[in-house]
């Protein structure tokens, strides 16, 4: 099945992406995923404030992936991976782009889609005060997630969260953030 | 009490914990997968430690980057100096950050406002 993902790679002709990445995610691919886009942030001489949000975002996606994904659908092609999940980093002429896609169970989109839009009608200051609170009274759950992921993208990009989800059967969808981190001053 | 002094790699901080000079020490990156592993051992050592700590302990925190999991941990770190600090003990935090990291100076500001510790926000300037 084709995925938005790969048709935007075409639509791109891989204009100015950095990474692609589609597969099992576990340590081992963080760790290099990490290292590849750090490299690459220094031979193309970005400021040090840009590749520290970069990385920091990039950290908080991958992880995301790691402790949240849910298992893949029966009839996937790919049935090696425990962990499936998608990622683009593109150099865009603002910054960069982080794409990341995964599987999603029909019953949890509900919860994942409210918790994006509270964050997306909130303030900066407000996101500020969301991400203190959840630091301070929410434990890490038995994913090993801390819940603040998303929160800690919003306020470090100070952009919107875009994203998207596709259906894949009655089952499943597939879900797709679409981060922007850029150079823009923060208001 | 045996000092704790663990290496840093690349998702893991440098940890020196010295109950003897009472200065601690966090640097370099935290961002594992698995941060209540790591975190959960230095929990442990600053609850004994609590029992009969030094009249001033000292605090350096100096992290280039942390993923939010670590950030939950570091919080449970700075919950035990609390402890300490109510016990009318001495307690500082010196929170280093690069010049240009507004980001570390306001996640230090974070737990400023959360834990009743005095902190000290420093500013690294290359």
């Amino acid at each position: 099945m084709g995925f938005d993902i790969e048709n935007y790679l075409k639509d791109q002709g891989n204009n100015n992406i950095i990474l692609f990445y589609k597969g099992n995610v576990d340590s081992d691919v963080i760790n290099h995923v990490l290292d590849t886009v750090e490299d690459k942030m220094v031979e193309a001489n970005e400021q040090s404030k840009l590749r520290k949000k970069v990385y920091n975002v990039l950290v908080e996606s991958l992880q995301n992936l790691y402790h949240h994904v849910d298992k893949v659908p029966d009839d996937f092609e790919d049935q090696t991976s425990e962990k499936f999940g998608m990622l683009v980093v593109q150099k865009v002429d603002s910054g960069y782009k982080i794409i990341t896609g995964n599987f999603v169970h029909a019953e949890n989109i509900e919860k994942l889609e409210e918790k994006i839009k509270r964050i997306n009608r909130s303030s900066h200051e407000e996101i500020k005060e969301l991400y203190k609170f959840i630091l301070n009274h929410q434990r890490i759950s038995a994913k090993g997630g801390g819940g603040l992921g998303l929160v800690d993208i919003a306020r470090k990009t100070g952009n919107r969260l875009e994203y998207a989800f596709r259906e894949y059967n009655d089952k499943y969808s597939f879900f797709y953030l679409n981060i922007l981190v850029d150079e823009r001053e923060q208001l | 009490m045996e000092p704790i002094i663990i290496e840093g790699t690349p998702k893991t901080p440098t940890v020196k914990f010295d109950a003897t000079e009472g200065v601690f020490e966090i640097k370099g990156r935290s961002i594992p997968e698995n941060s209540v592993e790591f975190y959960k051992p230095l929990v442990d050592w600053l609850d004994s430690y609590k029992e009969t700590p030094l009249i001033k302990t000292v605090v350096n925190i100096r992290l280039e980057y942390f993923n939010t999991s670590s950030s939950k941990c570091i919080l449970d770190v700075f919950k035990k100096l609390e402890a300490i600090h109510k016990a009318k003990n001495e307690v500082e935090v010196n929170w280093y950050y690069e010049e240009d990291d507004e980001d570390m100076l306001e996640a230090g500001e974070d737990y400023e406002s959360i834990i009743r510790v005095p902190f000290k926000m420093i500013e690294i300037v290359e």
